[in-house]
């Protein structure tokens, strides 16, 4: 059985075709044992498919989706699957549009030979920027197959009916005669140039879009049958495994191999060291051998000392000279300010988060003098090939990326780095490699979300009509290079351009309610000399909603107002009171009032409850959420959370509850446990002892919300209820104690640190 | 040095060419070419690599390929006849019950971890085939789960429970195999 039968999302003969036809290494999953190699394909003139590197033209409807002898339709989608459940929601898309069944559309993993490039699978954007594509192609590719059917039954277009791809010419009853998609195209191309002006169905027609399938590749995946990236072997393959320092060094200063001693892993049978400029592997038949050798290599290393430890990092980012860019100026904040009933001020920290993929990251690379092939589980198979062609010195049309789901990534995490490592490795060998992170490797250097400091100024009027907003964030870019190619090939550090990275982000700072003044200021702290960092699920939106969301409530309490009646004061927008409503209903909040802060408990565990608004880019987002607090031993823990997401129009509300339960349960973990430890030379924060995430005995209960808008466009549902969720922590805490906590995570030590100054 | 290593997984007895303290796991993921158990740290701080030794959920990634010399090994594939054996049903299964309600729950997201979870869930319910929430709670701790599915596991746990129950009560193991065959119908 082929890699590709054994994925049931994933179209098997299509799959299987690409690989025979574009002299691909065969890659084999682990139950697989079978032929290849049948001519089932041969007379397809759609073979052609594959042959040569992407992207292919978006212009043409071939490249979108393909329509086979047996009726059922291929779709390529350009954004990948991370877990979420978008790829069957783009099915649904296009199996309305083609008036096709579920069970008649699939897909095939991205291939940089074969699918469309839409960019990379990050912003939550799958479904908002994929969609009109993926309807617009479908919709066009109908409205051809109808005039080939009109045609063919002697009818005209108007008259048609299709069901399940099956074409009937309307008000003929059982007489009435059909032809299927598959009679009409079976496997030949369209040749058909994508104008994306047919029209697309109404929203009232829709029978399979908001409603709820199921995920198909959920029974493989609790059965063992679903192949994983790290299932993956190519023949004549050896395991590959990276050396590095334990934990990484500072961003830009780097790591100089000071000695290394080959003969230190003379006693493991046929494992070698592989090394280029400081870029150092080990190479093994067996995966333990390189593992142990990977171990056992004696190296020692030349690291400066110039990082400013987790704890230094706030205060060094303030003291920098900053790159400073207003991203809103409405009004004049000092004016409305100074003469306001209420005034709110403070500073907030929120350190370097990792994304900690489950299982490590890894990657096969088969690099040969004049083309490579590279399979990794990269959110953007384009961008990745592009890079690896530089550093392997190939055009980027003789460098073939196709991606395999491994383990949640939750944004840019070590994909690329093991890709890259993975293909120097292969290219340095002379054979097909296997290479997977170790976990130190994972968690040391990954590319972290980057610590934040903010600091804010609120201020309302005696109505609790807030009347001016001030912002200033403080924060590094995302990392540019990736730690390989610093190593192997000495590439200098550099940082994305200001503009392209997250800066202060006004959709969570603010711009939920109606602010008349709004000051909102980036400072863009050089990057160098700190960690690696990139977006992390919902990237600095937590940082922004834990310092803003806690002002907010701030002026409420100052304004004698209840939180959730302070919010809906300062709203207008429908979509913003949907959400806060959504949770606020689910929750009581009304029917359940708390005392007033000056008559917090004495108890030695007292309860508080937080409601927040928070977003990402596009959607909206509301949380409310209920914890407890151990004034004696610090400990917090959430009891309980309500979380609503408005994306518009939900393809499949399922999907998103179950993006919405994730979400929430790793908010609670970034807020009560994630931090990345780090001393002068190196991160410490190394395996999950040393940085711990939730467990099932602290996690809470949770209730998903979906805001359905059959009226909006699909905006993201994976990641923009986080920083509502972490506002409404923040505040729950305030509620509990009386106390802000200024920097998370809220750890035992930290709790004892804020209550005892209080 | 390598040598002949006969272990015992999943009911077949397998010879194995390993030096004799290598992880168990690399000889499941490499020798013996099984998905169910599979890296994930290394250094039994996560359950990925979890498999049951004698019917007892250990972590693979550290216990040495000699130490099961002698013990059944039984994976992720070999659950649903693991459980028909220890039900004395007349047939496996399609998939363990927790399997089931996991797909019934749609517990799953990226869903890496599963293999681990499945492994002690299975494991909880041969000991405490009721268990409370504090005790799946418990049990499932040392299971990391990045995604946050932890509620839905909890859930289909629960949800599994109630299932093996019903049919032991009615003492149809028939009805067990039925919904195996219902299983296979929704993997299809």
């Amino acid at each position: 059985m082929s890699a590709a039968k054994s994925a049931p999302l994933l179209s098997q003969n299509l799959a299987r075709r690409e690989f025979l036809k574009a002299g691909g290494a065969l890659v084999i999953g682990f139950s697989s044992a079978g032929a290849i190699g049948d001519a089932l394909f041969a007379q397809d003139s759609t073979a052609a498919r594959g042959a040569g590197g992407g992207p292919p033209d978006p212009k043409q409807i071939d490249t979108w989706l393909a329509i086979h002898s047996d009726n059922t339709a291929t779709v390529y989608i350009g954004y990948v699957e991370l877990g979420q459940g978008s790829t069957t929601s783009l099915l649904q898309v296009s199996a309305e549009e083609l008036d096709l069944d579920m069970s008649q559309v699939s897909t095939v993993r991205l291939d940089t030979n074969i699918t469309p490039n839409q960019g990379g699978t990050y912003s939550s954007s799958s479904i908002a920027r994929g969609s009109p594509a993926i309807r617009t192609a479908a919709a066009e590719a109908r409205q051809a197959l109808l005039q080939m059917a009109s045609k063919k039954l002697g009818a005209p277009v108007e008259r048609l009916i299709v069901s399940k791809g099956v074409v009937t010419v309307g008000g003929m009853g059982g007489e009435a005669p059909s032809v299927t998609y598959g009679e009409l195209i079976g496997d030949k191309l369209f040749n058909l140039a994508f104008s994306g002006t047919a029209p697309v169905k109404p929203v009232s027609d829709y029978k399979l879009v908001g409603t709820r399938p199921v995920r198909n590749d959920i029974p493989d995946k609790v059965s063992g049958k679903y192949v994983y990236l790290q299932h993956l072997r190519l023949p004549g393959m050896v395991h590959g495994r990276v050396v590095r320092p334990r934990g990484q060094t500072a961003y830009g200063s780097g790591a100089k191999v000071a000695s290394l001693d080959e003969n230190s892993i003379a006693h493991i049978p046929n494992a070698r060291v592989v090394r280029k400029g400081d870029f150092v592997g080990v190479v093994a038949e067996r995966e333990w051998d390189a593992v142990r050798a990977a171990r056992d290599l004696k190296i020692a290393w030349d690291i400066p000392p110039v990082l400013p430890t987790s704890e230094g990092v706030y205060d060094a980012m303030r003291a920098e000279k900053t790159g400073d860019r207003v991203v809103l100026q409405r009004g004049d904040v000092d004016a409305a300010a100074s003469g306001a009933a209420h005034v709110a001020t403070g500073h907030y920290r929120g350190p370097y988060q990792a994304h900690a993929p489950f299982g490590p990251n890894g990657a096969l690379a088969d690099v040969k003098s004049d083309s490579a092939l590279v399979i990794c589980s990269t959110q953007d198979v384009y961008a990745t090939r592009n890079t690896l062609a530089g550093i392997l010195g190939l055009p980027p049309q003789k460098v073939r990326v196709q991606y395999y789901e491994g383990s949640g990534t939750y944004g840019h995490s070590c994909y690329d780095d093991v890709a890259q490592a993975a293909a120097i490795l292969s290219q340095l060998v002379g054979k097909p490699v296997r290479l997977q992170f170790m976990r130190w490797d994972e968690h040391g250097w990954d590319l972290y979300g980057p610590a934040h400091v903010g600091e804010l100024r609120a201020a309302a009027d005696a109505n609790g009509k807030i009347v001016a907003y001030q912002y200033d964030g403080w924060h590094h870019n995302w990392s540019a290079v990736e730690t390989s190619a610093q190593l192997a090939l000495g590439t200098p550090a550099a940082e994305w351009r200001d503009g392209a990275a997250q800066m202060v982000n006004p959709s969570d700072c603010g711009g939920m309610y109606d602010i008349a003044n709004v000051r909102l200021v980036n400072h863009h702290v050089p990057g160098m000399n700190y960690l690696r960092g990139a977006w992390l699920r919902s990237p600095l939106d937590l940082s922004f909603s834990f310092a803003s969301e806690q002002t907010i409530d701030d002026l409420a309490r100052k304004a004698g107002v209840d939180a959730y009646e302070f919010r809906k004061r300062n709203i207008t927008s429908d979509r913003w009171m949907g959400v806060l409503d959504a949770v606020a209903k689910a929750s009581k909040w009304a029917e359940t009032p708390r005392p007033p802060a000056a008559k917090l408990s004495n108890a030695k565990i007292v309860t508080g409850r937080g409601i927040g608004l928070g977003t990402h880019l596009t959607s909206y987002g509301g949380a409310v959420v209920e914890i407890e607090v151990n004034k004696d031993t610090g400990k917090v823990r959430v009891k309980r959370m309500y979380g609503a997401i408005d994306a518009g129009l939900a393809v499949n509300p399922a999907f998103i509850e179950n993006q919405i339960s994730g979400q929430l349960v790793q908010t609670a973990s970034r807020m009560l446990l994630e931090e990345v430890k780090f001393n002068k030379t190196n991160v410490t924060s190394l395996d999950w002892n040393t940085y711990p995430i939730l467990r099932f005995e602290e996690c809470p209960e949770v209730t998903p919300i979906v805001v359905q808008r059959l009226d909006q466009k699909s905006t993201g549902a994976g990641e923009e209820v986080m920083a509502a969720a972490a506002g409404a922590i923040a505040c729950a805490f305030f509620d509990a104690t009386g106390v802000h906590m200024t920097e998370f995570p809220l750890t035992p030590k930290r709790v004892l640190a804020a209550l005892h100054r209080a | 040095m390598p040598s002949e290593i006969k272990i015992q997984v999943n009911e077949q007895v397998h010879s194995v060419a390993a030096d004799p303290d290598t992880p168990l796991l690399y000889v499941l993921m490499n020798d013996l070419q099984l998905q169910g158990p599979r890296f994930g740290c290394g250094l039994a701080q996560c359950g990925s690599c979890s498999v049951l030794l004698n019917g007892e959920e250990i972590r693979s990634c550290v216990t040495p390929v000699s130490a099961a010399a002698g013990k059944s090994v039984t994976t992720l594939e070999g659950l649903p006849a693991w459980y028909a054996k220890q039900k004395k049903l007349a047939k496996a299964p399609a998939l363990h019950p927790v399997q089931q309600a996991l797909i019934d729950e749609q517990a799953v997201q990226c869903g890496y971890c599963f293999n681990g979870m499945i492994i002690q869930a299975a494991d909880l319910l041969s000991k405490t085939p009721q268990p409370t929430e504090t005790q799946i709670r418990t049990a499932m701790n040392g299971h990391l789960c990045r995604c946050g599915s932890y509620p839905r596991v909890i859930k289909a746990i629960r949800r599994a429970s109630r299932a093996m129950t019903a049919a032991m009560e009615s003492g149809a193991a028939e009805e067990l195999v039925a919904q195996g065959v219902h299983a296979a119908e929704v993997a299809r």
